[in-house]
């Protein structure tokens, strides 16, 4: 519960909301436990007596409460609604807005996909939950114990075997949960189980019909087909005699309302109408209790999703401004590493790069190879401050990227990453996207820099043709040259390139790299690629090895020089073998 | 492969089983197409239950009935034995209302257990059918149908069924037979308390109707507008890293509190409206009691009535409303299972891919020559994919395919595993069609290596021996060895019991290629096709798949749609492809003396830039050339101090291709030297950079020339 009762503090700005809601439901369930106790003295004083007047004028009030009652669940109605829905905007936006603030060691830890998971289904879980506490949750016990209230005062002795009830009740149904509640964890587990085996199945479809492994793939679903089906079997059975049995409590209550009454009526300590009230405070004492602890596997449900939105809220972001950042009003390029060693691990421990030190004066090129896992794209997310180093220093222009507003860093900085993202929108929408004030002209120039403007303009509906889910579907080397638009468009002093170029095919590619040449001048520029023939024009060319630099140098020094920076030249471009 | 995207579909949704089931239902109402035959069809599935299910019912019938006279005891009780003091019939009535309790009791608790196992049973039923029926179908139906969609069938349709069967089939009956009975009991004990009593109902009716519809409009802007928050979001974590890098988070947060917004005002509305009903329900029912206790106390005091009617109306009042609102609910249930079920079925009745003809054979052996005869192939009428392809490998032949994207390379692969049928000729292994072939012995005969790898969640070992499921351990580490996989193997945490996660995350590229051909390898089959990937794998991991992928090929006749220049080096036969025809064929060497498409392929692709080993007169050019005479610039390295503009560099290609054309260098026969062409050191850099990639100059032995119809792409 603690990590729920957290989540309450967003309710805060609804207290008045939701005190209201509450106000209004005791209201009704007053209003509402007045009916049979109205039947009562119907019954007992106006058909008792033989008065008319009584029962007419006691009718007449059970209606008018009747509408009260309603007007006054509306009332709850609104303003529980208010605050919950109040508190789930304010936590989505809470739980949004610090996801914003992550950087991207966060964003390691935690997926895009367990991030979307806590920003829908969690919070409506908890929503769901904050609901029924301003309705059900407070409605119940009200109920409960108003009735047992009314009927202590009217009539102890008869209430006595209600009492004896509700504990049987209690303990019966938190015996039942407690069996339930694990075999819930063990059917969404077999349920999970089952969507894997389904999942790998299809994705991998050709395999399995390469292989020709229908039956096994068969058996494999089988079983796990028949272990969930043995689970929900179980649980099904077990909630299906829980509720009849509780029911059947619950008319325990009212056979004993009958029979002991009975025998107080007779005996004269008691009358008619009292029977005819307590049946129908049986129903309202028992059945909230009832209903609460069936909904007790909810709270435990919404206490493991509020876990979870907790862990987004407490996660601070890795990377934090100096208070006293400077702000850099004019970047001129010059990048260099002094003695950087990092490490994806808190404690430093498998560092990805090792003591690496380098400088690149504005306006030079450094390319950075090395094989995968070597520690390219680590280093260069140490540039824009992606990342903290373990050790050592990033400077850029003199700075340590520590000291420096980080705006005012990454917006001199136009990099490419890896995995060539675009959003939904239009083309043009995506290449302004680190600029939206750009104009059309510098797009368009962008654009062509990056040899999109051909195919852009190619679409029916050229640079307003929308990309996404209801968009045109993009190749790989499309969306690749529209990220370097994209990148270009800053008209950053440091430009980035991870990888851009690699579902591109070969010509486009040495297009982009002519295009580049020019659009690189005046800035410094990283460019990290697999084909060796990218990185030949580079002033510099970083050879990385296990986050080692292996050699440093131009393609002629290193081609002399360095045997690892040959292997990879010869077998990419060397005819490897005889010829 | 399909089912890329399926990642984050799966995480987004995790929604699934027990506890999901609350927030389905308004306005969302799906309604099926053919609802009286998916019904018929839905009831298939219990007919091996029929006698339990007849049991059920009956004892709902009962159990229903038995239930009425409760609140009818109850009234008994009052008038018969209290009022009229009698002490021993009301021990004798009370012990009569716990039997009828505890008989109903029984009776749902028996029925439950006998219908949790109907209905999981039949649900079971149901997935094994259409999983069965999945592996089935052919390609082109996982190429139409994302593997998300698919998924959804199998989880959430099911369990729309599952729900509208778990709760709802025994309680509608059991509604329905309270509803009546209520009714009528109501009549008989007192006709004008009974009609009293039903004025309210279509009250009830009428208002839940009205506030209804509301609901649903407001349901449906609610959910479109959440569809569209949930959509930004989903987008803005799924490229936060590129939210980042380009600082624009604030403008992000603003579209956000935007929808926002939004979202919370309509579902405001839409909410306030929706729980209104419940409340209103319970009021009406309020009021039906103030009516009969008003009307019945009258009616008492005039003799028309007793006590007792009063007390067992007011019972029955309640019960009443119960079965009405499940109708509602129970209304959208059914309505969204028959939409579920409908769509299962249309799975099912997919016809399976193609099918052995009758008298298909497994031959004893393959040794692995395979023909292709004039082969036509398209996958869309009248696209045709594959034109009169003929081809001949012998076996333990290597043959390459080489051509561009979208060439047919891929689709010849794929209608020699019959994963589709050709229209016409033929494709014999060992001289046997192989349509008269059974198509699983055909598939198990070839080994495929494919580009986008796809390794299962379980071990290594486990993947390695999906080639041959009674290989033994020894057998897989030595197939490991043979595809270079045992060192790396050995070196994770649990060596060959290393679990790997789905999709295989903890393993790069180049090492799940390495157990893919392990897998092959163990599958030890006649003939293999090979997808070399295309992907960027680093350098030393390519050797070591270079090399596995020859251990592997050793002996087989194999197909390779080769990316690598050192595969087609080796193979016996290259077959050049393009626009789904093999326009050249021949080996390496006899392709490029031919100096057609394959040639100009291999330039451009395959050589990047001419080697040193071509042209070992030309030193790499030095670079920092001063900007002298009438040629400024050219060839330079863009330093700090800026470098020659496309438009600078486009002239310069063009003023190199004039000397080409005033040499008359333009064919293999006239190539000459550099020299011989007079092109200045500062032009060469640019003829080796770029003018050789992109197939515009070639190279025969030392010499070059010009390959005028690639001029139009510079």
């Amino acid at each position: 519960m603690s990590e729920l009762k957290r989540t309450f503090r967003y309710l805060r700005p609804y207290t008045r909301e939701a005190v209201l809601a509450i106000i209004f439901l005791g209201l009704v369930v007053v209003l509402d436990l007045s009916i049979p106790r109205m039947v009562q003295t119907l019954v007992d004083e106006g058909i008792g007596n033989q008065d008319m007047d009584i029962v007419l004028r006691t009718s007449l009030m059970m209606i008018g409460a009747s509408i009260l009652s309603a007007t006054m669940m509306i009332g709850n109605t609104i303003f529980s609604v208010k605050a919950s829905r109040g508190f789930e905007a304010d936590l989505r936006e809470d739980i949004f807005k610090k996801i914003q603030t992550y950087s991207f060691g966060n964003l390691d830890d935690l997926s895009s996909g367990q991030l979307l998971t806590r920003l829908t289904s969690d919070l409506n879980q908890i929503r769901t939950m904050m609901t029924m506490t301003l309705r059900m949750f407070t409605r119940a016990p009200l109920m409960a114990i108003i009735s047992l209230s009314i009927m202590w005062t009217t009539n102890p002795q008869l209430t006595k075997y209600i009492l004896i009830l509700m504990p049987v009740t209690g303990v019966f149904i938190t015996l039942f949960i407690r069996k339930l509640q694990p075999l819930f964890t063990k059917t969404q587990e077999k349920l999970e189980q089952l969507n894997q085996v389904l999942e790998e199945n299809l994705s991998g479809i050709r395999i399995v019909k390469a292989f020709v492994r229908r039956d096994y793939e068969g058996t494999r679903f089988k079983s796990a087909n028949k272990e969930l089906t043995d689970i929900s079997v179980r649980v099904n059975q077990l909630i299906g005699v829980l509720f009849p049995l509780t029911l059947l409590i619950m008319n325990t209550g009212i056979v004993a309302i009958i029979y002991f009454g009975g025998i107080q009526v007779i005996q004269g300590s008691t009358t008619v109408g009292t029977i005819i009230a307590f049946t129908n405070y049986v129903f309202s004492a028992m059945f909230p209790i009832m209903m609460l602890s069936m909904m007790a596997g909810q709270i435990s449900f919404a206490e493991a999703s509020a876990k979870r939105i907790m862990e987004v809220l407490d996660n601070e972001p890795e990377i934090k401004e100096k208070l006293d950042a400077v702000q850099l009003a004019e970047v001129k390029g010059r990048v260099e590493f002094k003695n950087v060693s990092f490490s994806y691990r808190e404690d430093g421990g498998d560092p990805v790069l090792h003591n690496v030190n380098f400088t690149a004066e504005p306006g030079e090129t450094v390319a950075i190879l090395g094989s995968t896992g070597s520690g390219k794209s680590s280093l260069i997310h140490l540039i824009p401050r992606f990342y903290d180093v373990s050790d050592g220093k990033v400077l850029i222009d003199g700075y340590d990227v520590r000291d420096v507003e980080l705006k005012s860093i990454r917006k001199h900085i136009g990099i490419s990453l890896q995995e060539a993202i675009l959003f939904s929108g239009t083309i043009r929408d995506n290449i302004r996207y680190g600029r939206p004030e750009a104009t059309d002209e510098e797009v368009i120039e962008a654009a062509k820099a990056a040899q999109a403007h051909e195919f852009i303009i190619g679409f029916p509906e050229g640079y307003d043709t929308n990309v996404g889910q209801r968009g045109v579907n993009l190749s790989g080397g499309q969306k690749q040259r529209i990220a370097i638009a994209r990148a270009l468009l800053v008209k950053p002093s440091i430009l980035i390139l991870d990888d851009s170029t690699s579902a591109v095919d070969v010509e486009t590619e040495i297009k982009i790299e002519e295009a580049l040449e020019e659009l690189m001048k005046n800035r410094t520029s990283f460019i990290i690629a697999q084909r060796i023939s990218t990185v030949l024009n580079a002033d510099k060319i970083i050879v990385l090895d296990d986050g080692n630099i292996a050699a440093e140098g131009t393609h002629d020094q290193l081609i002399q020089t360095s045997p690892i920076y040959k292997e990879i030249y010869d077998s990419q471009l060397g005819d490897g073998g005889a010829q | 492969m399909s089912g890329k995207n399926s990642d984050n579909k799966k995480e987004a949704q995790p929604q699934t089983g027990m506890h999901r089931r609350g927030p389905r239902g308004m306005g969302n109402i799906e309604k099926a197409k053919d609802a009286k035959g998916t019904t018929l069809r839905l009831l298939n599935y219990f007919k091996e239950y029929r006698v339990k299910i007849a049991f059920v019912v009956i004892a709902t019938v009962a159990s229903s009935l038995v239930g009425l006279a409760g609140p009818y005891l109850q009234g008994v009780a009052i008038d018969k034995y209290i009022v009229l003091g009698d002490l021993d019939g009301l021990l004798r009535i009370s012990l009569m209302l716990a039997g009828v309790y505890v008989f109903t009791t029984l009776v749902a608790g028996v029925n439950s257990v006998i219908m949790a196992g109907i209905s999981q049973g039949s649900l079971m039923k149901m997935r094994k059918e259409l999983f069965e029926h999945m592996q089935l179908l052919s390609l082109s139906f996982f190429d139409k149908n994302q593997t998300g969609d698919l998924m959804s069938r199998l989880t959430n349709d099911i369990d729309a069924i599952g729900a509208l069967l778990t709760q709802n089939v025994t309680q509608l009956v059991q509604n329905l037979l309270t509803l009546v009975g209520i009714i009528v009991l109501m009549f008989s004990l007192n006709v004008w308390l009974a009609l009293a009593s039903l004025i309210v109902f279509p009250l009830m009716i009428i208002f839940t109707a009205v506030v209804g519809k509301r609901t649903r409009v407001y349901y449906r802007d609610l959910q479109k507008q959440t569809g569209g928050l949930n959509g930004v979001i989903q987008e803005t974590l799924g490229g936060q890293k590129v939210v980042i890098a380009f600082e624009q988070q604030d403008a992000v947060n603003k579209k956000f509190d935007k929808m926002n917004q939004a979202v919370k005002e309509t579902g405001v509305l839409a909410l306030t409206y929706a729980m209104m009903v419940p409340p209103i329900m319970g009021i009406l029912s309020n009021a039906n009691i103030a009516i009969v206790a008003g009307l019945g106390g009258w009616m008492t005091l005039q003799g028309l009535a007793t006590i007792g009617t009063i007390a067992t109306f007011i019972q029955y009042s309640r019960q009443f409303a119960n079965p009405l609102r499940h109708f509602a609910n129970m209304y959208n249930s059914i309505q969204s299972a028959l939409a579920g079920a409908e769509r299962i079925f249309e799975i099912i009745d997919t016809p399976p891919e193609l099918t052995d003809c009758e008298d298909a054979v497994s031959p004893q052996q393959i040794q692995g020559e395979v023909v292709f005869e004039e082969v036509d192939f398209e996958y869309v009428p009248d696209v045709p994919v594959l034109k009169n392809i003929s081809l001949h490998a012998k076996p333990g032949e290597t043959i390459a395919l080489v051509g561009p994207t979208g060439a047919g390379k891929t689709t010849i692969v794929n209608v020699l595993t019959r994963f589709y049928d050709i229209q016409k000729g033929k494709i014999t292994i060992d001289g046997l069609d192989i349509r008269n072939m059974k198509k699983d012995y055909l598939r198990s005969k070839l080994g495929i290596v494919l580009q986008d790898v796809y390794l299962f969640s379980g071990t290594v070992m486990d993947n390695i021996r999906y080639g041959n499921l009674v290989a033994t351990d020894e057998e897989c580490i030595a197939a490991a060895k043979l595809a270079n996989a045992d060192g790396f193997i050995r070196r994770l945490p649990k060596g060959y019991q290393t679990e790997l996660s789905e999709r295989a995350g903890n393993l790069s590229q180049g090492q799940r290629q390495l157990i893919s051909i392990a897998r092959a390898i163990i599958a030890n089959p006649a003939i293999l096709i090979l997808d070399e990937a295309t992907s960027s794998v680093d350098t030393r991991t390519e050797v070591q798949i270079q090399e596995a992928l020859l251990n592997l090929m050793e002996g087989r006749t194999s197909f390779v749609i080769a990316h690598r220049l050192s595969t087609i080096r080796k193979a016996d036969m290259v077959l050049v492809i393009n626009n789904g025809e093999i326009i050249e064929r021949g080996n390496h060497e006899e392709l490029l003396e031919k100096k057609g498409f394959y040639y100009n392929l291999y330039m451009s692709q395959f050589k990047g830039t001419i080697d040193d080993a071509d042209f070992e007169y030309i030193k790499p050019v030095e670079v920092y050339d001063q900007p002298t005479s009438s040629m400024p610039m050219m060839g330079k390295r863009r330093g700090p101090s800026g470098g020659p503009s496309p438009e600078m560099m486009r002239q310069r290609a063009m003023e190199i291709v004039e000397i080409f054309k005033k040499k008359q260098a333009t064919s293999p026969e006239t190539a000459k030297t550099f020299e011989e062409l007079e092109i200045p050191p500062q032009y060469q850099r640019m003829i080796q950079m770029r003018l050789t990639r992109l197939g515009i100059i070639a190279d025969n032995g030392g010499k070059l020339y010009l390959i005028e119809k690639n001029l139009s792409k510079l």
